[in-house]
């Protein structure tokens, strides 16, 4: 699986998720500054990493949405591209438009940085195939901007669509029904406000987020 | 010519940041307030002449995020 990491002034989970797609595929990601224009040929995943790009001016996501890369990433995955957003990758993409809602601030203002417990609600995607459905994984967050607001229409939509990845199985940020990431209409789009790439090696003292790359390497493995 | 952007969250969306204004409020012994909201105020110094098309383009594709926020442009001048 070739793959590419976006990097934004101020992302800084840019080279843990080069390392978790290292690990899971063997091979280096590229890594894109926000200024490029386009994704490489051959690129099988964009991951946008989570951070504090442009230190969240005017909304957190606002400003790198509209930096050079995301047309080209808005484009790529227009084609078919995985794109996987993560915590900032998340608030990113949902500026972006490429996935419905937004992220505001945690109802309870603070700060969120803890392991969270996690309900798999779709187990068919490209990123969530190795995983069972309904099953309780545990992933860490770290945000302040993780409150997924989308309407009621919206909503409806999402779940009756199975659009609903992953739902949080506690009270975390006071997020639309529990949503803690969604797919686009197409499945090839996934932005969550948990850290996959936190939980990859026996050091982080997890390793439930190793099958989510692990499993986006054995379907693109399985339709070369 | 100068612009002034009001951004405020559209109702019912909740407002964390206008709930602990309210608090702190509340805790200062101010106990007439009924509710809170926060928004943002965006001046603009912009080139005489453009266009109030424009301006509403700047505060639709950036300024506001209109899943969430709605805005009110005041022209000065």
């Amino acid at each position: 699986m070739k793959s590419a990491v976006i990097t934004f002034p101020g992302s800084n989970c840019d080279r843990d998720m080069a390392t978790a797609l290292e690990l899971a595929s063997g091979v280096k990601p590229v890594m894109l500054w926000h200024r490029e224009t386009e994704i490489p040929a051959g690129i099988d995943l964009i991951a946008v990493p989570g951070g504090f790009s442009y230190g969240d001016y005017l909304r957190s996501g606002a400003m790198a949405s509209r930096s050079p890369v995301m047309a080209a990433v808005r484009e790529a995955a227009a084609r078919g591209v995985n794109v996987l957003g993560v915590c900032n990758g998340f608030q990113v993409l949902t500026e972006s438009g490429l996935l419905p809602g937004a992220l505001m601030r945690n109802a309870g203002i603070h700060f969120v940085c803890r392991d969270v417990k996690l309900t798999v609600e779709n187990s068919r995607s490209a990123f969530t195939s190795l995983y069972a459905q309904g099953e309780q994984v545990v992933f860490p967050v770290a945000h302040h901007d993780g409150n997924f607001f989308a309407d009621d229409a919206t909503l409806d939509r999402l779940e009756g669509e199975g659009r609903v990845a992953f739902r949080y199985a506690e009270q975390v940020n006071g997020s639309a029904r529990n949503i803690a990431g969604i797919l686009n209409d197409g499945g090839n789009v996934l932005g969550m406000m948990p850290h996959p790439e936190r939980a990859v090696e026996d050091a982080h003292g997890n390793t439930d987020g190793a099958r989510m790359f692990r499993g986006l390497v054995e379907g693109l493995m399985a339709t070369a | 010519m100068k612009a002034r952007v009001f951004v405020t969250l559209k109702g019912g969306v909740l407002d964390p940041q206008g709930k602990a204004i309210h608090h702190a409020l509340e805790g200062l012994g101010f106990s007439g307030v009924n509710d809170v909201r926060a928004g943002k105020l965006i001046e603009l110094d912009l080139a005489d002449g453009t266009s109030d098309a424009d301006i509403d383009a700047m505060c639709s594709k950036l300024l506001a995020n209109t899943v969430i926020e709605n805005y009110r442009i005041e022209k000065i001048g």
